[in-house]
Parts: structure tokens; C-alpha cells; sequence
């Protein structure tokens, strides 16, 4: 078998694929969180924890009212997002005005409150939730045994993150939303609501936190911790790739994930560390994060 | 990452009835004495102790009937965060300033190796009901110290000896990378090569992990018949689940749980879980005394069964009562001795008795998941398929290497 540094190619291709699995998770939490950061100023610390509501609240109505998978999947990032909104109403708006460290400390509190009481209420060891049927099972490509679902993850998250960018970026209303961010004043004067845009833009970064929640409960537990072991490693991807970059959440995410993966296979102690080193590292070279411009 | 949660969950059964003889106040000093436990309150290994080792310890103290005999005894606890400075700073600090006399559970071994030391050098005491590490009755052995519920080599003897038997002879570890992976990955080994098994492989994962999926690979491309899974708690969850959905045991490999907990079958379902085969200390459906005490435990900690480790923290907690009274001090090292001294008997582990080197004695079980259909109620789990006498269940006292050994 040809080997690539010790280790055979074979084996090097399917670390390659997982990383890029476990990077549309990074990519769909970082974009969700650069959406929030770009567009509203606002550090979302809570980011994790809705992504554990979206896993749970996939459980409940499974378990609850009997709804399946692909119905979880449209309607929990409805329910979390409205959720989200509820939050930005009564408790984010109050503090744009004042320094991000505020939003921060809110949204982190927070966090800490909803996994407190989720903890309380269900362990650390965490609940199943199983695999959609048409989902199960798996192919053979050779180099590795790839089960459907994780295929079904990168394709979803790739369609996602990719409208998610063309909607900002490439159309009108996303131009509404980033004229918003530069002077809310005169696009207000144009007749456009923009603290309700922003209201909607806060829902909707959550709805891709809890979208990716309910991706996530059929590979890990559904447990209370599962957003908070997450969210700092998804926070050192946002800073990366620039805070508030559409793009550089995306690319990053995806490239992070494939980093890891290998060091997994050359030198696994460092798989938790090698994402803090990079970021370390793209600090000191570049500030503003590799897609982010200086404000 | 979260505060320091120091849940203070001061339990004053303060009150002795009137005309009841006072008789081991004299001797404890400050006129109290105060049990903490420290566990892991909020992370992965909260289920396994956690808050439902603080509910064991105070069933204990009930069930030992302190306020009867005149014993003020006070609990409290605090969550170590699995790291090993926190759980030595809150036991200095616990020994120091809040005048606690023994520390009970310490899932992890890392922080239990710090908290054994700590221990040692404050001349207190320690019942280990947590941690798994074999080195804290081997070459980390303390005067001061009592390993109550199970150890690394036991659950490597127990379930790794049963596998090879059974014609699990190559095998590739997924190990937690601290020291109750390494002693458990150790102690494995150690058994595999005695029964003429090999080790064809290892990868070490950073403790709570969430993704195991690139360590499957690698175990999977090892070709290894085995791939035991040195780790504990969520780690271990997501491993069983994770290789379930990569189809590594229709594939022909098998997972060997080295250590795996009720709490664990419970959070995967036993849809994922059956057929694993590991080796427990306890299991709530033993006995009749051990039904017994599942039913009151259960309501006091969300309607959860009780691990092994809140049931190890019950019955040293009974024992270390036991040993304060007829010792009639609280000072730790003379406790741990009378501990050692006197037999242990109690509902869930039945008679046993505590080694020189702190190690606890009793029997332990080769358990089996059930299948779904098999499973008739709330936490009915388990097969019991054999079990190992005490005499035979842990390392033998001579070869820990432990300085207290004669």
C-alpha cells in the first residue's frame, strides 16, 4: 500500500473525509456566530447552548410527539429561533449601544443558566436519538467505510453555508442588512424597520445553531455539555477566519476540521490544542483573522 | 471553563436525642465530623458520582444513625472540574480553613493521585470511590488513603482475561490520554500478553473528546479482533456509539468497554449497548438489600439507579463511620488504620475487609447487556455472568509495589 509520511494513503484519505465531517459542524456554528458578530455587534456566547436546545429540543419531539428527523429539522430551527428572537427582544437590544463586553457577558451567563438547569434536569451522561432510516447504514469507498449519514452532514452543511453567503453577500436584502450594520440611521431614513432586521438576523444566526443540533444528535449524545465543549474550539474558527467574515467562517471551518483530523492520525495528544495553536499563530501574522479586514 | 460551583450542601444531623450518650464528641476535634465530597459535579463524569455520590453519603450518614449516637456529622461538596489543581486547591482548602476530616469520591485519577498527596501530607483521610487508577494502592499507596469501589487492574483482569478467553487475542486501544487511561491501557495490556493475546496498536485521545470517529478508523485499519476502549463516561459513550455507526462490529471487530458504568448503558440505550461485556463491583439488582437501596436512592437523585461509585461512596462512608467510633478519634490516620482493622460489612457489598496498601476487598461481576426484549424494567440491564471472589478480583498486595506492603 503507497504511504504519505508513515501512514497509508488509504488511511490518510478517510482522516482527510472525517475532517471535513467534523468541519461542516465548525463551519455551520462559526457562520451562524459571524452572521450575529457581523451584522449586530454582538459576541453570542449562548451560541452553544443553542445548538444543545436544537439537539434537545430534536429529541423531545421524537420522543414527545412522535416527529421524526427530517420534520426536526424544519421545525427546530423555527422553535430555538424564535427563542432566540425572544432573547434579542428583552435582553440583547438594551446593551448595543454599550461595549461588547456586555453582550458578551450576558450571552455567557446565559449559556451557563440553560445547560445549569438542562444538567439538572437530565445528567452529563446524555440521551440517544437515533439515525433517520433512509440515513442508515453506510458505503464502502475503499479507503474507508463511509456511514450515509455523516455524507448526508457535508452535503447539508455545504447547501446551507453556501445560501447563507449568497443571501448576505450576493442579493438585495443582504445588502439591506450590511448597509444596516455601517449606519442603521440612513438606512432607516430609506423606510426599512432595521431593529426588526436585526431582531430576524439574531433569530436566524441561532436557527443555524440549532440546525446544527439537530444534525449533531444522531453522531454524539444529546447531553447538556455538548454545545459548551464546542463553542470555544467554533470561537477559535470565527477568529481565524476574521470576526463577522461570511466567507472566512465557511473556509475555515472546513479547513480547521481537516487539520484536526490529521493531527489525529500524526499526533492525537494535540488534536484538542492544534486549532489554540493556529489561532495563536494567526494572530500574531495577521490581527484581523485571515478573512477579516480591519475596522 | 464554569466557576467554581461549590455546591455547599451542608447537612446538620446535628441533634442528639435526650438522655443519648454523648460519646465520641470528646475525641473530634471541633465537635464535628465534616465528610467532603468532591466529584465531578458538571461534566462527563458527573452521572457516575457527581451529585448522586453526595445523595449515597448522606443516605450513609442516615442509615449509620450518627444523630442517635450523639455523632455530629456535616456534609459537603464541590465540583473539581476533572482537573487536578482545582480538586487540590479545594482539598487544602477544605482541610485548612473549613475543618473537613475526610474526603470521599474523586472520579478521575488525576485528581485523585493530587488529592491522595494532599491527603497524606495533611494527615487526613481518603476514601477513593471514582477514580480507577491501580497506582493509588501500588506505588502512590498512602497511610491515609482507602480504595473502596474498583481499580484499573480489576476491570482489565475481570473483563480482559474473559475476552481472550474467548478468543480475543489481537487487540487496539482507544485510550483517554491521562493517568486513568495509561494505568487502565497498562494494566490491559499486562493481561492480554499473560493470556498469549497481542497488542497490535494504541491511539490517546484528549479527555472529553467529542469526535472519535478518526480513532475508529485507525483502530479499524489495525484489523485488531479487539479494540478496547480505555476510557470512561462520555468519552466512552460517544466511542460505542460512534463505532456502531461506522459499522465496526458488523465488520467483524469487536469493542471491549473497559470501563463502563450504568449511567453509560442508560445514556446509549440498549438498542446500542447490548452485548457489551465489562466487569462491575456493584449492580443494583443483586440482592434484596441491593433492590432496596436502589428504590430509596433513586428518588433522591432524579430518579437514577446508583453507579458503582455512588454505591462504593455509601459503604465507605458506613465503614469510615464505623471506624471513628471505635477508634473514638477523627484524626485521619488512625482512622484509616482502624478502617483496616475492622471487617467491612455492609448491604451493598456485603463482608470484606481492607488490605494493608488501602486497597478494599470484595467480589466483582462479569456483567452482560441485556437485549431490549430482555429488559423488563427501569435500569434491568444487566446479565450477571460470573463472579470473581474478592480473593481473586484485585492485584495481588505484592505485586503493587506499594511502600506499606511488609
Amino acid at each position: 500500500m503507497p504511504e504519505i509520511f508513515g501512514i497509508p494513503s488509504a488511511a490518510l484519505f478517510g482522516q482527510l473525509l472525517i475532517g471535513l465531517i467534523n468541519g461542516s459542524f465548525y463551519a455551520l456554528l462559526s457562520l451562524g456566530l459571524a452572521v450575529i458578530f457581523g451584522l449586530l455587534n454582538i459576541i453570542n456566547f449562548t451560541h452553544g447552548a443553542q445548538y444543545m436546545l436544537g439537539a434537545f429540543c430534536a429529541y423531545f419531539l421524537l420522543n414527545r410527539l412522535g416527529v421524526g428527523y427530517w420534520w426536526a429539522l424544519l421545525a427546530v430551527p423555527l422553535l430555538v429561533g424564535a427563542f432566540g428572537v425572544l432573547i434579542e427582544r428583552t435582553m440583547l437590544k438594551p446593551l448595543y449601544k454599550l461595549d461588547h463586553l456586555y453582550g458578551l457577558l450576558l450571552t455567557f451567563g446565559l449559556a451557563l443558566v440553560i445547560q445549569g438547569l438542562f444538567r439538572n434536569q437530565f445528567g452529563s451522561s446524555g440521551l440517544p436519538y437515533p439515525i433517520a432510516k433512509e440515513l442508515t447504514g453506510g458505503r464502502n469507498l475503499g479507503f474507508m467505510f463511509l456511514p450515509n449519514y455523516r455524507a448526508w452532514v457535508i452535503l447539508a452543511s455545504l447547501v446551507v453555508c453556501v445560501a447563507t453567503w449568497f443571501v448576505i453577500e450576493r442579493t438585495k436584502l443582504g445588502s439591506y442588512l450590511r448597509a444596516a450594520t455601517e449606519n442603521p440611521a440612513l438606512v432607516q431614513a430609506f423606510g426599512i424597520n432595521v431593529p426588526r432586521m436585526i431582531t430576524l438576523t439574531y433569530g436566524f444566526g441561532v436557527a443555524l445553531a440549532a440546525l446544527a443540533g439537530v444534525m449533531a444528535a444522531p453522531i454524539y449524545q444529546v447531553s447538556p455539555q455538548m454545545g459548551a465543549d464546542l463553542i470555544i474550539v467554533v470561537f477559535a474558527v470565527v477568529v481565524i477566519g476574521g470576526m463577522g467574515s461570511i466567507m472566512g467562517s465557511i473556509v475555515t471551518g472546513f479547513g480547521l476540521g481537516i487539520i484536526e483530523g490529521l493531527t489525529k492520525v500524526f499526533y492525537p495528544e494535540a488534536s484538542n490544542t492544534v486549532i489554540f495553536i493556529i489561532m495563536a499563530i494567526v494572530l500574531l501574522i495577521k490581527p484581523a483573522g485571515l478573512f477579516g479586514t480591519q475596522r | 471553563m464554569s466557576a467554581v460551583g461549590k455546591l455547599s450542601a451542608a447537612l446538620g444531623l446535628a441533634f442528639a436525642a435526650m438522655g443519648a450518650p454523648m460519646v465520641a464528641n470528646a475525641q473530634v476535634s471541633d465537635g464535628v465530623i465534616k465528610i467532603g465530597v468532591l466529584s465531578d459535579m458538571s461534566s462527563l463524569y458527573a452521572d457516575i458520582g457527581g451529585p448522586g455520590s453526595v445523595a449515597a453519603a448522606r443516605m450513609a450518614v442516615e442509615d449509620y444513625g450518627a444523630a442517635k449516637k450523639g455523632l455530629k456529622v456535616e456534609i459537603v461538596s464541590a465540583d473539581h472540574q476533572n482537573k487536578p489543581d482545582v480538586g487540590s486547591a479545594i482539598a487544602r482548602q477544605w482541610y485548612d480553613v473549613d475543618k473537613v476530616d475526610v474526603i470521599v469520591d474523586v472520579p478521575t485519577s488525576s485528581v485523585a493521585l493530587a488529592v491522595n498527596q494532599v491527603t497524606r501530607d495533611k494527615g487526613k483521610a481518603f476514601l477513593v470511590s471514582g477514580a480507577a487508577s491501580s497506582d493509588l494502592t501500588g506505588k502512590a499507596c498512602s497511610p491515609n488513603t482507602v480504595h473502596w469501589t474498583y481499580d484499573t487492574w480489576m476491570l482489565a483482569n475481570g473483563t480482559g482475561s474473559a475476552i481472550v478467553k474467548s478468543g480475543g487475542n489481537t487487540w487496539f486501544f482507544i485510550t483517554a490520554d491521562y493517568a486513568f487511561g495509561h494505568a487502565l491501557e497498562r494494566d490491559t495490556e499486562q493481561v492480554v500478553l499473560k493470556n498469549g493475546g497481542k497488542v497490535l496498536g494504541k491511539v490517546r485521545h484528549p479527555l472529553n473528546a467529542q469526535d472519535f470517529s478518526s480513532f475508529l478508523l485507525q483502530a479499524q485499519s489495525s484489523k485488531a479482533k479487539i479494540i478496547g476502549l480505555a476510557n470512561a463516561g462520555g468519552d466512552t459513550i460517544n466511542s460505542i456509539k460512534q463505532a456502531a455507526e461506522f459499522g465496526i462490529v458488523e465488520r467483524g471487530q469487536n469493542l471491549a468497554g473497559m470501563l463502563v458504568f450504568i449511567s453509560d448503558v442508560h445514556g446509549l440505550g440498549l438498542t446500542t449497548a447490548q452485548g457489551l461485556i465489562f466487569t462491575e463491583s456493584f449492580y443494583w439488582d443483586l440482592n434484596d438489600q441491593t433492590r432496596a437501596f436502589a428504590k430509596r436512592f433513586a428518588p433522591q437523585n432524579n430518579n437514577k439507579y446508583p453507579t458503582m461509585v455512588q454505591a462504593g461512596v455509601y459503604s465507605a462512608v458506613l465503614h469510615y463511620l464505623k471506624a471513628v467510633e471505635a477508634a473514638k478519634t477523627d484524626d485521619g490516620t488512625k482512622v484509616v488504620a482502624k478502617m483496616k482493622e475492622l471487617p467491612t460489612d455492609d448491604p451493598l457489598f456485603g463482608k470484606g475487609t481492607i488490605r494493608a496498601d488501602g486497597r478494599k476487598l470484595h467480589p466483582a461481576y462479569l456483567v452482560e447487556v441485556k437485549k431490549p426484549v430482555e429488559s423488563k424494567g427501569p435500569y434491568d440491564y444487566y446479565k450477571v455472568r460470573g463472579q470473581i471472589p474478592a480473593d481473586q478480583a484485585f492485584r495481588p498486595e505484592k505485586e503493587g509495589g506499594c511502600s506499606l506492603v511488609k
